[in-house]
């Protein structure tokens, strides 16, 4: 008999009230109707010709990082190929997504270098130029949104847990990074940043209790004479760039390079810069804020970015992007901020040879970074993608190297209805089989199938909407050949219950019976299905991604609707006696469990 | 329709039964043939891959009035009907308002010419306003090799999960030969039939996969039921697996109904409507895969993994057990039935109680003469416990109490 604790009503209607929001979801997002794929709709065109003559297996590589920034979670259905040797062809389902071309193009060399000279250099001569606090403050005014962090550092307020906030304002474009860092170095490096560190927060202590602005002298002097004996080697130094002779470099900048510092000239907003980024050498850049610097050979580069994200973290009001390093990385990041933590000096975060912030840190910092300021949420998103997956080995000339066209659909038109017909005809044929064979049952079997197609076709909407989920001709086949497998597990539930009913139990016993053999041989049998769109999902790439997306999400609506609305409703309708009497429509009659006569509830 | 659900019940209580897993030889000779035939073809043949693997060649067309749909269509159907295997599948879509961009695999020179010539004559295009240029594959070793690593990793921890879900690591090893079998018999079956394979193929594989270990585990959900308690039900272990797989016989049967139609219907429209298409190569690989799917999980994985478990002590003392119970003879089975005006023999003895077996004389019955008592027929073994019913008078129906009860009304429901 039913237990006291099922309530087949209720379920029935949460589940639909859960239905009902997904598709009040849909309609705030306004589109009824998903993105179609390549193959269907055609798309955009980009197309991408290389810097210089690079090698076949750069462009490869070029291509599969390419591919993982446009198709990342796998659901785009993007097609990225190498053409002729020197070019890149993206194709991006949906008209008009010029907005990718930054995208897919940014070579993404992040790296983090010091700030040895921000605008001019104060006191180039005497060798002993700190950040004064005049520029620490500098980045404040034309990021607005970001001030807090800035004026955390510059009162030199110690916090544990402190990401180093980072301000500037990234142009929609500029977004990526890459980071290059010898490990023996920065152990070597690392033990006598820890000794200056400790000299530095003794001057930074002595220099808190006073006002901001006469920080500045006291800083300046104390760390000049620990970094005076490594001063001069430090621009020699092949590729051996540590926090030390990074830090050397910043409080004593060599004479050569204050006047390149000095001649340079920031171009004008919005003008394509072409900075030749070498981390081993000293750079002199703008700012997407007007600023100039002159900065330390890099300290970290963006290979040793482990992880980076997005999002709004709690209590903020922008966009930031989280980064996360390798172990090494992560030394010298905290390295680095503990040497010019409370000295108001800075450190910048240089993305394709642009400084997009430029940071103070008020503390050590041992976990990752955190890059604020002017985001937008697609802006830090497609920063964290390219971060993520790494600098590209091309470069491609941004002037004239690049070109976007709209495409076609690959697919002739009637391919589409095709599908469509084909797919409905034999869903239309399996619901008439479900009827013939199981009478009354097969309503419940149909309107499983409906409920689940009404559901699928909700997720791949809202999925559309927030994934950029796109539909190809494969995929519409796999979904409607997924409803029909979804089946499956009625089948096995429907044939459970006629078991029991064999068996002599009644069928408001046998659907309660039923029930439990039935749930458990269907979660384990999907629970293979979920292993596999987990494990594909986790390793594959591309295609394969979005085939494990789609199998894992059918399998998980195939579920859901099981449990919350065949149940339920093979529950609500054991009630009637149509379906307990056995009656001969109802799919449970003697003759359909094939017995001679079967057992009625209670006073049978 | 009722009779498939008599047929249903009969395989229910066992009272029908095809013998799955002791003609074993039988189906593994079946799919052993076909598995060969599949390596053959894909040794022989060899798969062909589409353009989305191997990369090929671009051709670029300007063309003089503007560039639709329709025209790209034409250029697609002229391209593939130029009877050049490579440009079978041509991709061609529109790229801006003047250009049309086609796509076929790697050509050698002279169908190179005939390719040309195709394009030129359905867009009238000038064979200098086409540029031809090398494209690489979209689906590049990285993306294969990263999908093979996943499906490594997926066969490892699928194997342990039903290892550790039905206790038996025995099943694990049948479900993933009866997965082989069934991924065997699909590139097989891909090779002989020339059909593309795409990324869209590789999907359909994908969920071949998944679809065939799924249906392997509901099939082995319902042995590792049955076979719990083996002391119990009195079935060797043998017995009790094959009466699992009859007992989700209707159930795969109407599964795989319900899952080939839709892609019946989609291999149907695509291959005879629409000529080459992706959808066709999906439902190729969709069809070929559930069906043998199916198959597997009742023909290969349960025999397979019964012959594996035969060597269990457990098994084999079940084995004994079943045996020992069938030797044991009903002592009432053997008592002839007594018809009124049976003659009864001098000496007292009915004259039929010679041996056990002999068949009535069909002869003596029809004679008219005197009934002379008959035997029960022996097809019917005795059961250990308590005697078999002679055979009704009328039909019987299987009760609640299971016990077969007359069928017969009581005479105030017969209207008398």
């Amino acid at each position: 008999m039913a237990r006291k604790n099922s309530r087949p009503g209720r379920n029935l209607l949460i589940f639909f009230l859960v239905l009902i929001c997904a598709y009040v979801l849909v309609a705030v997002g306004g589109k009824w109707k998903p993105e179609l794929g390549l193959d269907l709709q055609g798309g955009t065109r980009i197309m991408m010709i290389a810097k210089g003559h690079p090698t076949g297996e750069a462009m490869s590589e070029a291509r599969n990082i390419i591919d993982q920034r446009v198709n990342g979670s796998g659901v785009t259905s993007a097609k990225v190929t190498t053409q002729g040797g020197n070019q890149i062809v993206v194709e991006i389902p949906g008209k008009s997504r010029d907005d990718l071309v930054n995208e897919v193009s940014q070579t993404a060399q992040l790296r983090f270098r010091l700030v040895a000279c921000q605008d001019a250099c104060a006191s180039s001569t005497t060798g002993a130029t700190a950040s004064t606090p005049t520029p620490s403050g500098a980045p404040t005014a034309p990021a607005t949104g970001s001030t807090a962090p800035v004026k955390k550092g510059a009162k030199a307020h110690a916090k544990k847990n402190a990401t180093a906030a980072a301000t500037g304002a990234p142009t929609a474009g500029a977004k990526r990074a890459g980071l290059g860092f010898d490990q023996k170095t920065v152990k070597k490096g690392g033990k006598k940043a820890k000794a200056q560190k400790a000299a530095k927060k003794a001057a930074a202590s002595t220099s808190t209790a006073s006002p901001s602005a006469t920080v500045a002298p006291t800083t300046a002097a104390t760390p000049a004479p620990a970094a005076t004996p490594t001063t001069s080697t430090t621009p020699d130094q092949k590729g051996d760039v540590s926090v030390k002779d990074a830090v050397a470099f910043m409080n004593n900048p060599p004479a050569d390079q204050v006047s390149k510092f000095d001649a340079y000239t920031c171009p004008a907003k919005g003008a394509v810069t072409n900075v030749n980024d070498d981390p081993t050498q000293p750079l002199v850049t703008c700012g997407d804020d007007g600023h100039k610097y002159l900065l330390s050979p890099a300290i970290i580069e963006g290979t040793q970015v482990s992880s980076a994200s997005s999002g709004i973290p709690q209590g903020s009001v922008g966009y930031v992007v989280t980064l996360d390093f390798h172990s090494s990385g992560r030394k010298a990041f905290a390295d680095a901020t503990g040497t010019i933590s409370a000295t108001g000096q800075m450190m910048a975060i240089v993305l394709d040879g642009q400084v997009i912030s430029a940071l103070t840190a008020s503390s050590r910092i041992d976990n990752g970074a955190q890059i604020s300021g002017g985001f937008t949420q697609d802006s830090a998103s497609a920063l964290a993608n390219n971060l993520k997956f790494g600098a590209l080995p091309v470069a491609f000339d941004r002037q004239n190297g690049i070109s976007h066209t709209t495409v076609g659909p690959s697919l002739a038109g009637n391919q589409l209805s095709a599908g469509l017909w084909a797919g409905g005809i034999g869903l239309l044929l399996v619901m008439i089989y479900c009827l013939f064979y199981y009478r009354g049952l097969g309503v419940v079997v149909v309107g499983s199938l409906i409920i689940a197609g009404a559901s699928t076709y909700a997720m791949v909407l809202l999925l559309s909407k927030t994934a950029g989920f796109t539909l190809d001709l494969p995929g519409i086949a796999g979904l409607i050949v997924a409803v029909g497998i979804t089946a499956d597990s009625f089948i096995v539930y429907f044939e459970r219950i006629r078991d029991e009913m064999r068996d002599g139990k009644s069928m408001r016993v046998a659907v309660e019976a039923a029930w439990v053999r039935a749930r458990a041989t269907c979660m384990a049998a999907d629970s293979v299905s979920i292993l596999a769109a987990l494990i594909l999902y986790i390793f594959g790439a591309g295609d394969v991604r979005g085939f494990a997306f789609a199998l894992g999400l059918s399998t998980i609506i195939d579920l859901v609707v099981f449990f919350f609305f065949t149940h339920p409703m093979i529950q609500w309708l054991a009630h009637y006696k149509f379906f307990n009497r056995g009656h001969r429509l109802s799919g449970l009659d003697s003759e359909a469990l094939g017995v001679d006569r079967i057992t009625v509830g209670g006073r049978a | 329709m009722s009779k498939f659900t008599r047929f249903g019940n009969q395989l229910y209580t066992g009272k029908k039964s095809i013998d799955f897993v002791g003609r074993k030889w039988t189906w593994y000779a079946i799919s052993a043939v076909i598995v060969v035939a599949a390596i053959v073809g894909l040794s022989v043949r060899g798969l062909n891959m589409g353009l989305e693997f191997t990369g090929g060649t671009q051709y670029t067309v300007t063309v003089s009035g503007s560039a639709g749909q329709s025209l790209a269509d034409k250029v697609r159907s002229a391209v593939g009907d130029s009877g050049v295997e490579a440009a079978a599948d041509p991709t061609v879509t529109t790229s801006g308002a003047h250009n049309v961009i086609i796509q076929i695999k790697s050509v050698s020179t002279t169908d190179n010419t005939t390719v040309v010539n195709a394009i030129t004559k359905a867009t009238g295009a000038s064979a200098g306003d086409i540029s031809q240029d090398h494209v690489g594959a979209s689906w590049g070793k990285e993306v294969a090799t990263k999908a093979v690593e996943g499906l490594i990793v997926f066969l490892i921890a699928v194997t342990i999960f039903i290892a550790v879900y039905t206790r038996q690591w025995k099943m694990s090893v049948a479900a993933i030969v009866a997965l082989a079998h069934d991924v065997v018999i699909t590139i097989g079956v891909y090779a002989l039939s020339g059909f593309e394979v795409t990324p869209a193929t590789v999907t359909g594989f994908l969920t071949i996969l998944g679809f065939s270990l799924y249906d392997t585990v509901v099939v082995f959900d319902k042995i590792k039921e049955n076979t719990k308690n083996l002391k119990a039900t009195k079935r060797s272990f043998a017995a009790a697996s094959n009466l699992a797989v009859n007992q989700t016989l209707v159930r795969s049967i109407n599964t795989s109904v319900v899952a080939l139609i839709p892609v019946a219907a989609i291999l149907w429209v695509s291959a005879v409507q629409l000529g080459t298409s992706t959808l066709k190569d999906l439902a190729l690989a969709l069809f070929v895969g559930m069906a043998a799917g199916t198959y597997s999980s009742i023909f290969i994985a349960t025999p397979l993994f019964v012959q594996l478990k035969s060597g269990e002590k457990d098994v084999i003392d079940s084995e004994r057990r079943a045996r020992q119970r069938a030797k044991q003879v009903d002592p009432y089975a053997f008592v002839p039935t007594f018809a009124e005006g049976m003659p009864v023999e001098d000496n007292g003895e009915l004259s039929g109680d010679t041996t056990p077996g002999v068949v009535p004389n069909p002869e003596a019955a029809s004679s008219g003469g005197p009934a002379k008592p008959t035997l029960r027929p022996t097809d019917e073994r005795p059961t250990s416990r308590g005697r078999t019913a002679p055979p009704a008078r009328g039909p019987l129906r299987e009760g609640g109490s299971g016990r077969p009860q007359p069928s017969r009304e009581p005479r105030s429901k017969r209207g008398k």
